[in-house]
């Protein structure tokens, strides 16, 4: 219990700061931040829409944040989930208008094994490439986010757009490929609401990830190749099949982002669909910890910003939803000088010795 | 094929060319003090933003004519050296791990301008129009390609160039010899930040005539590339950025211009894709090889 308050306490000091950088930023613009506050996370409350919204925004965060806790915890950054969401959407979808006419039972699990493939390729490339020619992960996979942006709006401008449509979408995909929304599941929660099974096997890959890192062998091999890698290949890992291994998982985490946006929202694949999950995901991980339980709260309280953002430009005078990507890069910065705090509180000790 | 290798996409090849000199020769001076620069992207909005707000604001509001673009050009030089202050100190003084906080910056300035934007010209998606006379579209491309130029006699023969290059090879050797890392680190960063708003303003008032949401669109990223793909030296990095430039010029030509075998347009996505696919060959080493200075991404910590 102790361990778990220490764990929770550095993330809540760091987010208590971020808002408090946050609210003098609100200030200068000329709003008040506590009403500005209270509208960004008040709105998330209501029930069914905020909630259901609320969790609906936080699955693909869930799932981005696992995809990044996995590279992290083998040391390697995987900042490409965004590039890797959007190629296994895009499979999804291929998947899912390819073969349009078979009953769900064979579709909804090709569509999944679509997404997950294509997610686990994209981001087995940068993998590859940096076990076999030690070519740096993080470059590599900027790169491959643009190629993998570009590839698929490649795809769906000139194959796989319904002739006419000004929108830039593909067709939809076949009904067997629709997974069901909570709202039929759950009463009270109309299915307007897009929250569907997704999220509850983002829930699901949460436990799984946490098996996985912690109860197998090949999770313990990864972490040791992340915390030590000499000590780690002395003891017999292979350390390049970890590093492909890892990335490998890692995409097809992200790629999972593709179940919940294709096969149970927009049944079809729309160009530019992510609201830089990938991104966010780092944040989601880094303040969740690196651990599967961080990485649900974290998410949580993203969504909750996320579905603010938009009470906040509707409601307040000055301060736009764009409050919600200053408040989560504020959040990395103080989650990424963690020595700061540190460092702030020793000088709180060195002023007042007789307190502490 | 001669009507597109003409005069005119030799132009559009320098002025696509230049925020990504200006930006990757900022992240080369980073890179080469051992600190990763990701946040160029970010830099390069913080500039974009402030030079166009600037500029509107002591045009319209203060009256001052043909001063403001320069006005805007040096608020835009220290948005660029405030962000670059804050990543250094985060990155050098508390040694936080530079690719997050480099990810940090880029997700923070996404968000900032929207913001200031939203809050003084009551609209977040761009700044208000400056007229055309009070742009600046040639200095900063003189600044660019003079920057390149500076650079490489600072990088190989100064002093100080010395010490950035082996700060970033050996930075014990460096501070055995009695130079100081982290000031040097600082350094660095600092000019990186200057370099890259100078990048961003150019977009903002001097090709364009107002900042609009997002409106580098990656052009941090592929200065980055460039600077990898130019093996971290100020000549070969200008070059990689003109290449890129001219991908970039050739692909608002193209269509229309070339047809594939099948009578269809090329598309203008993969046109896009050669910098970064070209980056990542050069750095696997397929096109000979391209190694990062050795004590990249490793914040230093002084022997007690």
């Amino acid at each position: 219990m102790k361990t778990l308050f220490k764990e929770l306490l550095f993330p809540l000091i760091a987010v208590l700061a971020a808002f408090v950088v946050g609210g003098i930023l609100i200030l200068l613009v000329g709003d008040n931040p506590i009403v500005a506050y209270r509208l960004l996370l008040g709105s998330a409350l209501s029930w069914p829409d905020g909630i259901g919204q609320t969790l609906f925004n936080a699955t693909p965060l869930i799932f981005t944040g696992l995809a990044v806790l996995v590279g992290f915890r083998c040391g390697l950054f995987n900042i490409g989930a965004e590039g890797q969401l959007y190629v296994a959407a895009f499979a999804t979808a291929w998947v899912g208008i390819t073969f349009a006419n078979l009953p769900a039972v064979f579709l909804v699990p090709m569509c999944c094994l679509a997404a997950v493939l294509a997610g686990a390729v994209w981001a087995g490339i940068p993998g590859v490439l940096k076990a076999r020619f030690g070519s740096h992960e993080v470059i590599n996979t900027i790169m491959l986010n643009f190629i993998g942006i570009a590839l698929v709006s490649y795809l769906t401008q000139y194959h796989y757009k319904a002739p006419g449509d000004p929108i830039l979408q593909s067709v939809p995909i076949g009904w067997g490929a629709h997974i069901a929304r909570l709202g039929k599941f759950i009463p009270g929660l109309p299915e307007r609401i897009p929250l569907n099974l997704a999220f509850l096997l983002a829930l699901f890959c949460c436990f799984l990830v946490y098996v996985f890192l912690w109860r197998t062998k090949w999770g313990y091999e990864i972490r040791s190749t992340g915390s030590n890698p000499a000590a780690a290949e002395y003891g017999g890992i292979s350390i390049k099949k970890q590093i492909i291994l890892a990335m490998a998982v890692s995409g097809a985490l992200a790629g999972m982002v593709g179940i919940n946006e294709v096969m149970g929202y927009r049944y079809r694949y729309y160009d530019g669909f992510s609201d830089n999950y990938g991104f966010t995901g780092i944040a989601v991980a880094l303040l969740g910890r690196n651990h599967p339980v961080g990485v649900i709260l974290a998410a949580l309280l993203f969504a909750v910003l996320q579905h603010g953002g938009i009470y906040v430009d509707g409601f307040s005078e000055h301060v736009t939803k764009d409050i919600v990507q200053v408040l989560q890069g504020i959040i990395i910065l103080f989650v990424a000088a963690e020595s700061f705090f540190k460092y702030m509180s020793g000088k709180l000790r060195i002023k007042n010795p007789g307190k502490v | 094929m001669r009507d597109i290798f003409s005069l005119g996409l030799l132009l559009s090849t320098i002025r696509v060319a230049t925020p990504l000199i200006l930006a990757a020769l900022g992240g080369m001076f980073s890179e080469r003090s051992g600190v990763i620069n990701i946040a160029l992207e970010g830099k390069m909005l913080a500039g974009a933003f402030t030079a166009a707000a600037v500029t509107y604001a002591a045009d319209e509001k203060l009256h001052m004519g043909n001063a403001s673009p320069w006005i805007g050009l040096l608020a835009a030089i220290l948005a660029g050296l405030f962000i670059a202050a804050i990543y250094a100190i985060v990155c050098i003084r508390f040694k936080a791990d530079q690719v997050v906080s480099g990810a940090a910056i880029n997700i923070l300035m996404f968000g900032l301008p929207g913001l200031l934007s939203g809050a003084f010209f009551l609209s977040s998606g761009s700044t208000p129009q400056i007229p055309k006379a009070h742009l600046i579209p040639w200095t900063p491309i003189v600044i660019a390609f003079g920057a390149v130029l500076l650079s490489w006699y600072v990088m190989y023969r100064t002093p100080f160039g010395l010490r950035l290059r082996s700060v970033g090879e050996k930075p014990e050797a460096a501070d055995a010899a009695g130079v100081s890392v982290n000031q040097i680190r600082y350094s660095g960063v600092l000019i990186a930040g200057v370099l890259a708003g100078i990048g961003g303003a150019y977009l903002s008032i001097g090709q364009s005539s107002l900042y609009s949401r997002n409106m580098t669109a990656g052009r941090g990223f592929i200065a980055l590339a460039a600077l990898i793909f130019g093996k971290w030296k100020p000549v070969q990095t200008m070059l990689a950025c003109l290449l890129f430039g001219f991908t970039e010029a050739v692909s608002y030509v193209l269509p229309g211009l070339v047809k594939l075998p099948s009578g269809n347009d090329i598309p203008v996505q993969f046109i896009q894709m050669v910098p970064y696919v070209l980056t990542i060959v050069v750095l696997a080493g397929f096109i000979g090889s391209s190694q990062p200075p050795k004590a990249l991404g490793i914040p230093y910590q002084k022997e007690k």
